[in-house]
Parts: structure tokens; sequence; C-alpha cells
């Protein structure tokens, strides 16, 4: 795990670029320690981090990182809120405070699988930089809602996509293509990240195969630090696991049932 | 410069509202750090009860106009865990270890707090009172009689200080402090999260669409906390603090140095930060530090033993 500077840092905003539905915000972080992929950063703007709807947002908000150049960070956010309006707002130049890199992230395969990763929406973004890392070459299936979404799917290399409405490659969920490729070869290790009822589908999926997956979860959270406690998925066998120190990358034999509740402040 | 409180020699008066800082999880996420720059002067456990709690079931919390509703449900791992597993770890941190409790009795908080008095590795005690009574249904720290006849039975179990938390949920805050002191408590520590509600969301698709009348909140209602509450927390503590003769903690949506001096001014002895630290995990530091005192920790942890023979701290 690569462990975060203990504070919050104000860094420069090198550039927020559309990808569909989507923006790629770019931070500049010159010295700052290099993510391990599924790992988070906490996010706020420097300046107007309030007084939006409801007079939010409050608190900072929790964003994958979805890829590592040596000095700069990048994160996909979409607007669908008073905290995600407030940074895609935002453009080069301006300041963000970040606190991270924080969590644990994705294990790599074992026993020879083959990485199979599965994304739907913005949840794709640890993914991408999980294919940058990985040594071989990963199968990539992404779901989106419509087509202006799923411009996103740029973020990774050779994805196959799945639309909600059939606007762009498969029509249906995402989890079509996963039984199809499941089907065709189950010694793979499946990463995946998405909204919650996928998550869940996936995960069922898997643990009816026998094959393992690593999930990576969104929980509503105050910090990010296990402080809060308010990040909590129930744990197989009993008790609670806090998705920000104990994930948010999570062992799919580790969780029960993935509530559709879950999710987090917008 | 230092600041004391019942005996304990702080290096700063900036300390941790309980629940509010895990000092083992961030260590795990910012390594040496936390401890060379420990932003709190003395540190503040979450609530620990006798047997172990899971905690509520989520959805925990809420974000509300410059504050949080929490509904986390004390989740600990019950006396013997904290004492075994991490007790040991907490004894290591720069700064003495104020182990916070609750109860539903007074045999159980008696229970308690005897066994933290047996601990060296804990410097003083705080009562968690925002708990309700098994019999009434009422929380016992809202009810002067209550809290005076639980305090005067806990007292003779704890030779340490001990810091009974106010429930800001009563109708006489400052009738409660006085009773806290009156049963034999060392300092009073105010407010703990004001009663709160949160519905779930729905969409609206015009305004005689029906809204919900479902808690969003795992548990129903939860406690509010953050800025929000700040006009409120100083009000208590003034008003607490002119009237108690025992040292006052306040606490209540401190973000800066300026919110803390507002409390000091009023008559609070320390001041504690809750909320401030999920946004910022140091800003314990930098208000200690904007406030005039060197950041370094306590250089000598006032031992735990020190205590053992001294009357009640009056001062």
């Amino acid at each position: 795990m690569s462990q975060a500077p203990f504070a919050r840092r104000l860094l420069r905003i090198t550039g927020m670029d559309e990808l569909g539905a989507y923006r790629v915000l770019r931070i500049a972080d010159p010295g700052g320690p290099e993510p391990e992929p599924g790992q988070f950063a906490m996010l706020a703007a420097a300046e107007h981090w309030g007084g939006g709807e409801d007079e939010r947002p409050y608190l900072a908000r929790a964003f994958s990182i979805a890829r590592w150049r040596e000095g700069e960070v990048h994160y996909l956010m979409e607007d669908v809120g008073p905290g995600t309006r407030r940074l895609c707002e935002l453009r080069a130049g301006e300041e963000v405070w970040v606190l991270g890199p924080l969590g644990q992230g994705f294990a790599v395969p074992e026993d020879g699988r083959r990485a199979l990763l599965v994304g739907g929406g913005v949840g794709i973004a640890p993914l991408a930089i999980w294919q940058d890392v990985l040594a071989s070459e990963a199968t990539v299936l992404l779901g989106f809602r419509d087509g202006p979404r799923a411009k996103g799917a740029a973020l990774l290399r050779g994805a196959r996509i799945a639309t909600d409405d059939g606007s762009v490659g498969h029509h249906g969920p995402v989890t079509d293509l996963l039984v199809e490729d499941l089907e065709r070869g189950a010694h793979a290790t499946v990463y995946t990240c998405g909204p919650p009822r996928m998550l869940e589908a996936v995960r069922a999926m898997c643990a009816a195969r026998g094959v393992p997956a690593q999930l990576a979860l969104e929980a509503e959270m105050a910090c990010g630090f296990g402080a809060c406690y308010g990040c909590v998925v129930p744990r197989r066998g009993g008790g609670y696991l806090r998705v920000c120190v104990d994930g948010p990358v999570i062992d799919g034999a580790e969780l029960e049932h993935i509530d559709a509740h879950a999710g987090a402040p917008a | 410069m230092s600041v004391e409180l019942c005996g304990l020699k702080l290096a700063h008066p900036v300390i941790n509202g309980s629940g509010t800082f895990d000092a083992i999880a961030a260590r795990r996420a910012f390594g040496e750090a936390v401890d060379a720059e420990f932003p709190f002067a003395a540190y503040v456990s979450k609530t620990i009860t006798l047997q172990a709690r899971r905690g509520n079931p989520p959805p925990r919390l809420w974000e509300a106009p410059g504050g949080l509703v929490n509904s986390i449900g004390l989740p600990n791992r019950g006396l013997a865990g904290y004492i075994a597993e991490d007790l040991p770890e907490l004894a290591t941190l720069p700064v003495p270890v104020i182990t916070n409790v609750m109860g539903s009795t007074a045999a159980e908080i008696a229970e308690l707090v005897e066994a933290c008095d047996a601990r060296a590795e804990i410097s003083a005690v705080e009562l968690n009172v925002s708990c309700p009574n098994v019999n009434t249904g009422l929380d016992i720290g809202a009810d002067p009689r209550q809290l005076e006849k639980v305090v005067r039975a806990v007292r003779p179990r704890i030779g340490k200080p001990l810091i009974v938390k106010l429930t800001p949920n009563a109708a006489d805050v400052v009738a409660c402090a006085l009773a806290a002191e009156t049963g034999g408590a060392d300092a009073v520590s105010l407010i703990n999260t004001l009663r709160a509600l949160a519905l779930e969301p729905v969409p609206r698709s015009g305004p005689s669409a029906p809204s919900s009348s479902r808690p969003w909140l795992g548990a129903g209602t939860g406690g509010l906390s953050g800025p929000a509450i700040r006009p409120v927390a100083l009000a208590q503590v003034a008003a607490v603090a002119a009237r108690v003769g025992i040292p006052t903690i306040g606490m209540g949506g401190v973000c800066s140095a300026a919110h803390a001096r507002d409390l000091l001014d009023v008559g609070a002895r320390l001041v504690a930060v809750g909320t401030e630290s999920f946004r910022d995990p140091t800003a314990g530091a930098k208000i200690a530090r904007e406030l005039g005192f060197p950041l370094s920790p306590s250089p000598t942890p006032a031992r735990p033993d020190a205590h053992e023979g001294e009357a009640p701290c009056r001062a």
C-alpha cells in the first residue's frame, strides 16, 4: 500500500479534458507518492467548496485514481451532484485539496490466471491505471448507460463495450459480456468497479463459478482514512468492513450482498 | 508553555473529539508521520462498551448544509478487546490516552471505569452519557438527577481524572453540567452531536410529487456535527463554563484557530476538534500552531499513575 502524506495538499490543476459525458481532471503532483492501482484520493476545490445546492458540498469527495504519469494524477468524473459539479467546473491553473493516495489497491492475478477487467460508468477509472501496470494483456469489458458515456471507454485499450440503450456495442448489461467471456475460459481473476447493482451481479456470477473477484467499492465516506466509520459494507460472516481502509478493493469472498443503495455523496 | 487538565500536562489545548480520529487507522494510512506530527495534545479513544458492538447498518452518513449527520452506532471491540488489541498500540502514541466509555447502567459504567483505572496506559476516562437508560429509555446525560446519581456511583471506582461528556440534547445543559460536578466529575466536555434526521431522497417530478418519509440513515436518527453546530456549541460551552467550578472541554464545529479561541475565550480549558479532522487529518495541529503553541507533542507524556492519591482537580 502506498502511504499518503499526512496532510491534505493544495495541488494545481493541469487540465480538465472532456471525455464524452465525463471529464478527466489532471492534477500536478510533483514528488507525490506513486499510487497503487485501485487506490483513491479525497478531493475538494480550494475555493467555493460549499454554497451550492442545499449549501453543499461540505465534505471532500472520494475518487479512484484513473491514471498516474510521472508528476501528474488523473481522475475521472461525472457531474452528478453539488460536489462533482463544482469539481467539474474547475479549469487548468486552479487548485484542489488532495488527501491521498489512500486505501488498498488491486492484487495481481494468482495461479497464472488472466486478468479480466469489468467496469461500469464512471467506475471504469481504477481499471485504467490497473491496465497500465498489469504485466500481461487484460480482457476489458465496459458497460455504459448511453453513447456519450460510452466515449469514456477511450480511457482503456481494447475494450468490448455494452450500453443500456444499445447505441454502442452490445445492447444490454456488461454482465452479458462477462458471462460470454467466462464461458470461453474461467481461469481468470475478475477486477471490477462500477455501480452497486453491476458490482453485485459480477460478485454473484464470479462466486457461483468459483472465479476470484476483486471489487473496487464506492461508499459514502466522510474522511477516507478510517476515522469516521461511515463507509462500511457488511462482511461475510458478520460485522462490517470499512471501504476506505479495508478497501476500496475488497475480495468478493469477503463480501455479503452489495446493497443497491451503496454509493457516495455526489 | 503547556496546558494542564486535572493534573495532566499537555503540550497545547487541542485534543480530538471522541470517535473522530482513529490513530491506529491513521498510522496505516499515513505511516510514521502521524506520531511525528500528532495533531492532538491528548488522544481520546472512540467510545468503548463492555460488549463488542458492530455498529449501525449503513447508510451511516448524510451530508448536511455545513455539516454531517452520522449514525455510526459506536462500533468497538468491547472492553476486553480494546485492552488486549487497541491499547498496546495506543500506548505508544506520543500523547496521553483518554479512554471514552459508555454503559447503560451505573454498574456497567463502574466496571468500565474500574478496568480503565487499572491500566497504566490510560491517563483519564471520559464518560459518554448519551446512552438511553435501559429502564427509563431517557438518555442518562439528559436527566440531571440520574446523571448525578451515576457519576456519584462510579466516582469512587476511579482515581484518574473523570470527564463527563455532556449531551446537548437536554432541556437544561447547565443543570446537567452542575449535576456531573456535584456527582464528582473532574471535568465536563461538550457538545456531543445534536440529534438529527435525514429523509431518503426521492426524485421529485414537481411540487406535488410525494416526498419520502423514510429515514435515510440505517438506524433512523443520527447526530449533527460540523460548522453548522458551532454557534450552539459556543452558547452551551459559555453557559456551562460560567457556572461550573471544574474545567470545561469545548467542542462543536471547530475548524480554525479563531473558532478554538472563541471557545477558550468563553471559558473552555481545552478545545476538541472533531468533524474538521475528517476533511483535514492535521487540522488539530494547524489550530494548535495558530494558537501559538509549539506543534511538538509533550516530550514526556504525563505518567498515568501520577494522579493516584491526588484530590480530584477542582481548579
